[in-house]
């Protein structure tokens, strides 16, 4: 039950195999095993939306999905999300409208704005909320950010990934 | 409006060609952040390093009989337990007191507790493994045998007649007690149309930074060196704390702070649970890493706020408030915080209640009192929230006793703009407020009498909107008089070094620190107008005390405005410098050059005369070419420290409007305005940053965040689903408008702005709540005013 459990899935698009223990969750797999430090921890219990990764294209908690289950899976971060230029247009709306502070929250809010915008590619403000309600910012007081997204979605940010 | 007010005619260094300041450049580290390439403590990760876990006190208050380590020891990972005793032969405990708050007392701390636990969550134990998780593994396996005592919960049953002292030899349980009066209080109550009076509460609650606390301490002893990366407001402050607890010289000890994720005055304290790792780190010769998991911040971060304020006022008719009167209570845990004291929030609300007003009479009690739940300190706004919301909870009440408008009755009693210097009947100074200015300002930004008849015509309608207003002052820029004169080593004075690199461009050195508020944005554009070049050519260089110059850090709204001023000094010493060696070269009058965007140019015409690379190509490659008797200094260092005000106060005014839905209790926040003056405002897209991060901060103690406490000092909701944070999708827009009254003490005339939207955000909604609610005939003066609050006020409940 406690043994190390081989698994292989791809992180960002390259292939990744490691050993895991069954408990260790994805995001301290992510963070400690790979040194993709950009996926933050901030409440373990599923509710600050700071581990936010994708998982086979769905935003998930990192901290609620176990490294075992992303077996055969497609795993993106905010590295890969950055690196590909995806996310390019939101991440120059945060930074024009100082949408961040301390920037621990922003890769979660990020990927959770793009798959906004990939599904609605102009939002009202209260949509903007709604979607973003499950990720915590304690510097900003989300008006920042609302506005950040609704930039990007003028600036047609939306269709992606 | 005081916008130039004293100043000299002419240009100042403000007003340089190509200025930066004003303006809402974007920040040197944003894009970073943006890709998750930042570097929290938490990030870090070294050779050897191993973790800590500590096993902490299940109950309130318990004597530790025996600590067993066998069953964990033989786990497999474990690299050592140690209990308090065992720690304490490398660390030495402390006491958190300053002698500038007289009689304030506390008890000697251990970084882990030796012989009793005093809260629910105190260190007991520390286990070190290989991991985290195997740490935590082990730390359930140490067998603790306690013995429960009675805890002492309460600030009643603390301060009840024979109350059982929590530290014996302290004799009882208050820490201390500040009495002020001033004035004539009892003839005002006496003489006064109608005297107003409550008791107003507020819920403890806390900072949820959302990186927790985080901390890796390598020492190495073959060089007798401790690193320490943590974040921290105060690198400087806990390098002389380390290093005093350790017995090491503070050249022994180097503090990295990269990127903090959320401060707010939680991470400017020394914690018991991370000066243990350091000694850990010590005892065990390799790097220890400590991030605390959510649950264990919410029984180890500060608490702050736990009051309750017996307060009234006294009024006439013609809407003159005569006299304030207070009686406040507050509960700070076992332990005065060190070094910063938990006795600083109490004495805080006795400067400021009644600070807007020219009301001469004031009397005002503070107890501080020890109990068993976790500490209590200073949190962003640290007094400002319980001031305001007492104060203008307190106007809201008189208005309505002489039934007069709200707006109205601030008007009458704010002290007028004209009137500066003023000195405030607790006896704080005032250098120049715009309360008058702002209170327009504000009334034509929200359309105050349109608001009036919408409510109006909702209420026809069974709809229950109402107004909040809240003016407040805050401290920021504090002198050495905030803690310096206490005997505390925390540092009032900052300094930035500047230097010239060898392609022209320019390395500005701070000691304020960067914890996402802009701290290095706004050094940027300060030493970028005050030396003349682009800001893409000034990198600015934070948290490192073996790199920045001697410097307090970040707390009580103080980077801009001392880090700010140093870097301004800094900056014009500098220019002075290169326009010498420019003049050398040039054979020119040093007077007769300037440096603008990047080049030296002549004063009068802006004719380009030379680069910064050549001159630093000359002064660094070729200085064969100067004469002999000529050295370029292309590195200067200046500091700054305000002498003339222990504090630069600035003002403003906030108002709430919102809906209670009176068959549920719910409250929607509709919309937020704020009128704030910073003085000098070097970015004007942080400030109001700054302004909504700190309103949203001080919202959600309004209405939700309350760390919830059972009478056996259980604390019962410490974990982010049941303690509730402000989330997007209940926060209203909010609007910033902005007086301008720069203090004369600084060139750059900037005050701090990084608490104001924390201090009145509270008052503002709960006067809003008991506005929407007057038709009911109730109020509320207690907060978080939580849905049930509501209906019990209704009696729906």
């Amino acid at each position: 039950m406690t043994k190390p459990i081989a698994i292989s899935l791809a992180v960002n698009g390259e292939p990744v195999e490691a050993l895991v223990r069954p408990r260790q969750h994805l995001a301290d797999f992510l963070r400690d095993t790979l040194g993709l430090t950009g996926t933050h921890i901030g409440c373990e219990h599923g509710v600050c939306g700071a581990c936010s990764v994708r998982l086979d294209g769905d935003v998930v908690r990192g901290c609620l999905v176990l490294a075992v289950q992303a077996d055969g899976a497609q795993v993106e971060t905010i590295e890969g999300a950055s690196d590909s230029g995806e996310l390019a247009s939101l991440q120059h709306a945060f930074a024009a409208r100082n949408a961040l502070q301390c920037g621990y929250c922003t890769p979660g809010m990020l990927l959770n704005a793009a798959e906004l915008l990939a599904r609605n590619p102009s939002p009202s403000r209260d949509d903007i909320r709604q979607h973003l309600s499950g990720n915590y910012c304690r510097c900003t007081g989300y008006q920042a950010i609302v506005d950040a997204v609704e930039a990007a979605a003028r600036a047609g940010a939306g269709g992606a990934p | 409006m005081s916008d130039t007010a004293g100043r000299q005619p002419g240009l100042s260094v403000l007003d340089r060609p190509n200025s930066y300041i004003g303006r809402a450049v974007p920040r040197p580290n944003i894009a970073r952040l943006t890709q998750g390439r930042g570097r929290y403590a938490s990030d870090i990760s070294l050779p050897r390093m191993v973790h800590v876990a500590f096993v902490r006190s299940p109950y309130a208050h318990a004597r530790i009989v025996r600590i067993d380590k066998t069953a964990a020891s033989g786990l497999p990972g474990v690299v050592a337990i140690v209990t308090g005793a065992e720690l304490a032969a490398v660390m030495t405990p402390w006491v958190g007191v300053l002698s500038h708050l007289k009689g304030l007392k506390s008890a000697p701390q251990h970084a882990i507790a030796v012989e009793r636990a005093c809260w629910q969550g105190e260190a007991v134990a520390a286990v070190v493994a290989r991991s985290r998780a195997e740490a935590e593994d082990a730390a359930e396996l140490v067998a603790v045998d306690y013995e429960e005592l009675e805890p002492v919960v309460s600030v009643e049953a603390a301060l009840a007649p024979g109350a059982r002292a929590i530290h014996p030899e302290l004799g009882d349980n208050i820490a201390f007690e500040r009495v002020l009066d001033a004035g004539e209080v009892d003839r005002a109550f006496a003489e006064a149309d109608s005297v107003v009076e409550t008791t107003f509460a507020f819920g403890r609650h806390t900072g949820v930074t959302l990186e927790p606390r985080a901390i890796v301490a390598d020492w190495n002893p073959g060089e007798a060196r401790l690193t320490v990366y943590q974040g921290t407001q105060a690198p400087h402050m806990m390098q002389n704390i380390i290093a005093r607890h350790l017995a090491l010289e503070e050249s022994q000890v180097r503090v990295i702070c990269g990127d903090v994720g959320g401060s707010f005055g939680i991470k400017v304290h020394v914690y018991a649970d991370e000066m243990a790792t350091v000694a850990l780190a010590k005892l065990l010769k390799r790097p220890v890493k400590y991030v605390p998991d959510r649950v264990e911040s919410f029984v180890s971060d500060i608490h702050a706020r736990d009051h309750c304020v017996k307060a009234r006022a006294a009024v006439k008719r013609d809407g003159t408030i005569t006299a304030f009167e207070i009686d406040d209570e507050t509960g700070i845990g076992p332990y005065s915080m060190y070094p910063r004291t938990s006795g600083i929030e109490a004495n805080q609300v006795v400067n400021l209640v009644g600070g807007p007003y020219r009301t001469p009479n004031y009397r005002a009690r503070a107890r501080v009192v020890f109990q068993n739940k976790n500490v209590m300190c200073q949190y962003r706004g640290v007094g400002h929230p319980v001031a305001c919301s007492v104060t203008e909870g307190l106007v809201d009440m008189a208005a309505r006793a002489i039934g007069m408008d709200p707006f109205e009755i601030r008007r009458r009693n704010v002290i007028p703009d004209d009137a500066h210097p003023s000195v405030s009947a607790a006896g704080l100074k005032f250098e120049a407020l715009s309360h008058q200015a702002a209170l327009a300002k504000l009334h034509a930004m929200m359309d105050y009498d349109a608001r009036r008849r919408e409510q109006a015509a909702l209420r026809e309608k069974g709809v229950y909107r109402g107004i909040g207003l809240a003016t407040f002052i805050e401290v920021t820029n504090p002198s050495a008089a905030f803690y310096g004169v206490g005997g505390a080593r925390i540092s009032s004075q900052d300094g930035a070094a500047l230097r010239l690199d060898a392609t022209g461009a320019l390395v500005c050195q701070i000691s304020v620190t960067e914890q996402g508020q802009g701290t290095e944005a706004v050094i940027a554009q300060v030493v970028a107008t005050a030396f003349g070049v682009p800001i893409e050519r000034v990198r600015v260089i934070t948290g490192d005390t073996d790199v920045t110059p001697y410097g307090g850090g970040t707390w009580a709204s103080r980077g801009a405005g001392i880090g700010g001023e140093a870097a301004l000094q800094a900056g014009k010493a500098l220019r002075e410098n290169v326009l010498k060696v420019a003049g050398t070269i040039l054979q020119a009058q040093p007077a007769a050059l300037d440096i603008r965007d990047g080049l030296v140019v002549d004063r009068d015409t802006g004719r380009e005369r030379i680069g910064l690379e050549e001159i630093a190509r000359i002064a660094y490659f070729r200085p064969d070419t100067l004469p002999s008797d000529f050295q370029p200094e292309l590195m200067v260092v200046r500091h700054y420290v305000p002498r003339k005000y222990p504090f630069a106060f600035t003002n403003g005014v906030n108002a709430c409007w919102l809906e209670v839905d009176v068959e549920t209790g719910f409250v929607k926040l509709l919309k937020y305005w704020i009128v704030e003056d910073c003085g000098t405002i070097i970015n004007p897209q942080l400030v109001d940053e700054q302004i909504r991060g700190g309103v949203v901060q001080g919202l959600g103690p309004a209405l939700m965040e309350h760390c919830i406490y059972d009478e056996r000092g259980q604390l019962l909701n410490g974990n982010m689903a049941d303690y509730l944070v402000p989330m997007a999708a209940e926060m209203p827009d909010i609007e910033v408008g902005h007086v301008v009254s720069p203090t004369l003490e600084s060139e750059l005339g900037a005050k701090g702005a990084g608490e104001a939207g924390t201090a009145g955000a509270a008052a503002a909604v709960a006067n809003a709540v008991n506005d929407a609610l007057s038709p009911f005939g109730v109020a509320i003066s207690a907060i978080p005013i939580t849905p049930e609050i509501v209906l019990r006020a209704l009696g729906r409940l």
